[in-house]
C-alpha cells in the first residue's frame, strides 16, 4: 500500500457550453496521504466542486475530463467503465453531501438506507447489515438508534440528518471520503458537533477526508492540508496552518484578509477587488494578475504552475515573497 | 450633495457619529433613557397556528409556533444592534415583525415614541426598510433597476418626478454601482452587485432604519466584505440606524454597536458587543461563541463539542428555561423557574436571562446528577 491513498495528477476537466469550452478544472494536482484530511478551498466557480465530482465519476454529461490521471491506489479511475466505478463507490470511495435532505431517499427508512451500502457491496444479509448500521447509527451519535432506525429523513434534524450521511458514507469501511460543504447548511452549534465527529472519524478509522468549503477556518478544524483553488487552478497548496496564517499566494491572502475573523477585529476589512476570472478564455500568465495588488510585468506573460518552496509547501506566485512582507506588515499593525 | 441627502424628513444631529455613547441610546432595554429609544419591540409575540387548529382546539391543546415570544427590545438612533441566533430562534420573524411585514400576536413595536398601529401608513412603511438574505429571489427580475426604482419614487413621492432619474443616479453611485446599472435587469449582476441594488432599493426611501436580514450570508467570502464595509460606512455616512441579523458572529463583531442573542423566540442576552464577546454571561452565549470555528484551533485535538444536541422544537418549548436541556450548568430550578431578562449589576447595558448570569456559576449540572444515577 502506499502512502497516499489518492493521488490526482494534473488533471482537466472540460465543459462544453454554447459560449465555448470551459476550462473548469485545469491541470489540478494533489494527493491525500492515507489516514489525513485535505481541505479543497475556493469562491463559487474554482472548479473545487468539479474537482470532486470527477474523482467520483459523477459529472454532468457535458463535461469531461480530457487529460489526467485519478489514482485510488495506483488504480486510475478515469479510465474505468460505469460498472468498475460502481464496485468502487461505497466501500473505497464514498460521499457526504452539502444537503443531506436532498441527498437522502425520502421514502425510505433511514435505516434500511444505511444497510443498503454493506448489503449490496459486503454481501451483509438483511439481518447483518441491519446490525452494521445500528451500530453505525450509534457511533456517528445518533440517539435512540434501535427507534430512529425505522424513522423517515424527515423527521430528522439538520444536523441528524447528515450524521445520517456520514453513516451512509461509512457503512463500507472506505478508504476515502469526500466532503462537498458537509457543514454550510448547518447551525454554528451543529456545524461544531459535525465538525468533531468527522475529525475524530478519520482519527480513530483512518479513513481519508478531501473536504470541499470556501469557509477557511472550517478547513483548519478538520484537515491538516490545505490546496486553494482560484480559475480552475491550484494556486497554494501545504499545511494548513502555514498557509492560511503565512499565505504565500496573495490570492490565498485577499482570501484570509476579506474574511472577517474572531480573533481580532480589524478597522475594516479588506476586499479582493474585480471578479473571478472567465474560464472560458482566462487571462494569459498568472490567472490572478488581473486582481493582484502585488501585479508586475512578468505575471502577464508567464504561466504560473505550482512551485515547491522549503518546508513542502507549494505557491503559483512568481513574487510570493510580497505576500510574506505583506504578512508582516499586518501583524506589526496595532 | 450625497443620494440621501438631510432632507426635512431626517432628523439632524449627532446621528451620524454612532457608538455605543452616542445620545439616543438607551442604556438598556426596559429602562427609560433620556431620549428613548427610535425602535422599540414591547413584549412582542409572533405565533404560527400548525396543522388543524380544530382538532387542537377539541383535544384542548395548543398548537401554535412560538417564533417570537414575549421580546422586549429597543434600538438607539444611529446605533447599530446585531440579533443573533441558530436557525428557528425566531431572529427573522421578530425583523418582519418590525418591518411590518408580519402581524404581531402580543404586544406591540413603537416608532419614536409612538405605538404603530397594526396596518402602518404608508409614511410610517417608508420609515423602516429591510434587505434581504437572498438577493436572487428578493429583486424583480422583469423590472430593471430604474425601473424599480422609479416605481418607488413616484409611489411614495420621494422626489419631484423631474428628479427621479438623477436621484436613481445618486442612489446608484452611493452604493457603488455605475449609472449604466439602471437600465439593466436583475440577472446581469452577480450576487454581490445585486446585494448593492437591494440596498439602494431600500435607502430610496430615505428610511431612519435599515433592516438587514443576513445580507451576506448568500455571497462569497471576498464579496462579503465588500457589502459588509458599504453598510459600514452608510451607516456612518447617513446616521442609519442599522438591525443586522445574522448567524456569523465574527460578521457581527466587525460591524455591531450591541448585540442581542435568540433562543427559541425569546432574547436571551444583550450588551455591548465588546463585553458580549469578552465576558458572555449566559451558557447559550457562552457555547455560541466558543462553537466558532477558528483558523487556530482545531477539532482534531477531540475536545467535546460547545453545545451538545440539537435545539428544541418550537412547538414543544421546555418548561422553566427553555435553555435547559442543552446547558452544561442546568440546575432543578431551572425545570420550572423561567428566567427572565435580569440586568447585570455591574453595567446596566448588559442583560442576560439565566439565574446564574450575574451569580456564582454551580460547580454540578442536572447532567452530572443524572449520570451519577438519582440521589
Amino acid at each position: 500500500m502506499s502512502e497516499n491513498v489518492l493521488e490526482v495528477r494534473d488533471l482537466h476537466v472540460r465543459i462544453a457550453s454554447r459560449r465555448g469550452t470551459v476550462r473548469a478544472v485545469d491541470g489540478v494536482s494533489f494527493e491525500v496521504p492515507r489516514g489525513e484530511a485535505v481541505g479543497l478551498v475556493g469562491e463559487s466557480g474554482s472548479g473545487k466542486s468539479m474537482t470532486l465530482r470527477a474523482i467520483l465519476g459523477v459529472l454532468p454529461p457535458e463535461a469531461k475530463v480530457t487529460s489526467g490521471q485519478i489514482l485510488l491506489d495506483g488504480v486510475d479511475l478515469v479510465t474505468l467503465g460505469s460498472a468498475e466505478l460502481n464496485r468502487i463507490r461505497g466501500p473505497r470511495l464514498s460521499m457526504i453531501f452539502q444537503e443531506p435532505m436532498s441527498a437522502l431517499n425520502p421514502v425510505m427508512r433511514v435505516g434500511r438506507q444505511i444497510a443498503e451500502g454493506p448489503q449490496v457491496h459486503l454481501g451483509h444479509s438483511r439481518a447483518r447489515a441491519a446490525e452494521r448500521a445500528l451500530e453505525l447509527m450509534h457511533r456517528v451519535g445518533i440517539p435512540d438508534p434501535e427507534r430512529r432506525f425505522r424513522a423517515y429523513p424527515h423527521e430528522f434534524s439538520g444536523g441528524m440528518r447528515q450524521r445520517v450521511m456520514i453513516a451512509i458514507a461509512l457503512s463500507c469501511d472506505p478508504e476515502i471520503i469526500l466532503c462537498d460543504e458537509p457543514t454550510t447548511a448547518l447551525d454554528v452549534t451543529i456545524q461544531d458537533q459535525i465538525l468533531r465527529l468527522l475529525a475524530q472519524l478519520c482519527r480513530e478509522s483512518g479513513v481519508s477526508l478531501v473536504f470541499v468549503t470556501h469557509d477557511l477556518p472550517v478547513v483548519a478544524q478538520v484537515c491538516q492540508h490545505i490546496a486553494v483553488m482560484y480559475g480552475g487552478q491550484l494556486v497554494e497548496r501545504g499545511d494548513v496552518r502555514e498557509v492560511l496564517l503565512d499565505p504565500r499566494h496573495p490570492y490565498t491572502l485577499g482570501l484570509v484578509r476579506s474574511a472577517p475573523d474572531f480573533e481580532y477585529v480589524r478597522e475594516s476589512l479588506v476586499p479582493i477587488p474585480g471578479s473571478p476570472p472567465s474560464l472560458i478564455t482566462p487571462p494569459a500568465g498568472c490567472r490572478f494578475h488581473p486582481r493582484c495588488a502585488f501585479v508586475e510585468e512578468d505575471c502577464r506573460v508567464t504561466e504560473t504552475p505550482l512551485r515547491l518552496l522549503p518546508g513542502g509547501r507549494a505557491t503559483a506566485c512568481l513574487h510570493h515573497e510580497r505576500c510574506r512582507e505583506a504578512v508582516a506588515a499586518d501583524r506589526a499593525r496595532p | 450633495m450625497t443620494a440621501v441627502p438631510a432632507g426635512p424628513d431626517r432628523p439632524a444631529g449627532p446621528a451620524a457619529s454612532p457608538g455605543p455613547e452616542a445620545p439616543g441610546v438607551p442604556g438598556a432595554p426596559g429602562v427609560p433613557g433620556t431620549a428613548g429609544p427610535l425602535l422599540a419591540a414591547r413584549g412582542v409575540s409572533v405565533f404560527f397556528p400548525v396543522g388543524s387548529q380544530l382538532v387542537a382546539r377539541l383535544r384542548h391543546e395548543e398548537r401554535l409556533l412560538r417564533a417570537v415570544d414575549g421580546v422586549n427590545l429597543e434600538i438607539g438612533r444611529g446605533e447599530t444592534l446585531a440579533l443573533v441566533g441558530e436557525s428557528g430562534s425566531g431572529k427573522s420573524t421578530l425583523a418582519l415583525a418590525l418591518a411590518g411585514l408580519r402581524p404581531v400576536d402580543h404586544g406591540e413595536i413603537q416608532f419614536d415614541g409612538r405605538v404603530l398601529p397594526a396596518s402602518r401608513s404608508r409614511a410610517d412603511r417608508r420609515r423602516i426598510q429591510m434587505v434581504f438574505q437572498d438577493p436572487y429571489s428578493s429583486l424583480n427580475p422583469r423590472l430593471t433597476v430604474g425601473g424599480m426604482l422609479r416605481e418607488l419614487l413616484r409611489v411614495h413621492h420621494v422626489v419631484p418626478r423631474t428628479e427621479v432619474d438623477s436621484y436613481s443616479e445618486e442612489l446608484l453611485s452611493l452604493v457603488g454601482l455605475d449609472t449604466g446599472a439602471l437600465s439593466a435587469y436583475p440577472r446581469q449582476f452577480s450576487g454581490g452587485q445585486r446585494q448593492r441594488v437591494a440596498i439602494a432599493r431600500a435607502l430610496a426611501l430615505r428610511p431612519d432604519v435599515l433592516i438587514a436580514d443576513e445580507p451576506v450570508s448568500a455571497l462569497d467570502v471576498s464579496v462579503q466584505a465588500t457589502i459588509l464595509n458599504l453598510l459600514r460606512d452608510l451607516q456612518g455616512d447617513l446616521g442609519l440606524t442599522l438591525l443586522l441579523i445574522s448567524h456569523n458572529l465574527a460578521v457581527v463583531r466587525h460591524l455591531c454597536d450591541r448585540v442581542a442573542v435568540m433562543y427559541l423566540g425569546r432574547i436571551i442576552e444583550v450588551a455591548p458587543t465588546e463585553q458580549l464577546f469578552s465576558a458572555p454571561r449566559h451558557p447559550y452565549t457562552r457555547g455560541l461563541l466558543a462553537a466558532i470555528p477558528r483558523l487556530t484551533e482545531s477539532a482534531r485535538d477531540g475536545g467535546a463539542p460547545a453545545i451538545a444536541g440539537d435545539p428544541p422544537s418550537p412547538l414543544r418549548i421546555p418548561s422553566g428555561c427553555r435553555f435547559r436541556t442543552r446547558c452544561p450548568i442546568a440546575q432543578p430550578r431551572c425545570e420550572h423557574d423561567d428566567p427572565a431578562l435580569a440586568i447585570s449589576p455591574d453595567d446596566p447595558r448588559h442583560l442576560a436571562a439565566c439565574h446564574f448570569a450575574f451569580a456564582p456559576v454551580p460547580a454540578t449540572s442536572i447532567a452530572d446528577r443524572d449520570k451519577e444515577g438519582p440521589p
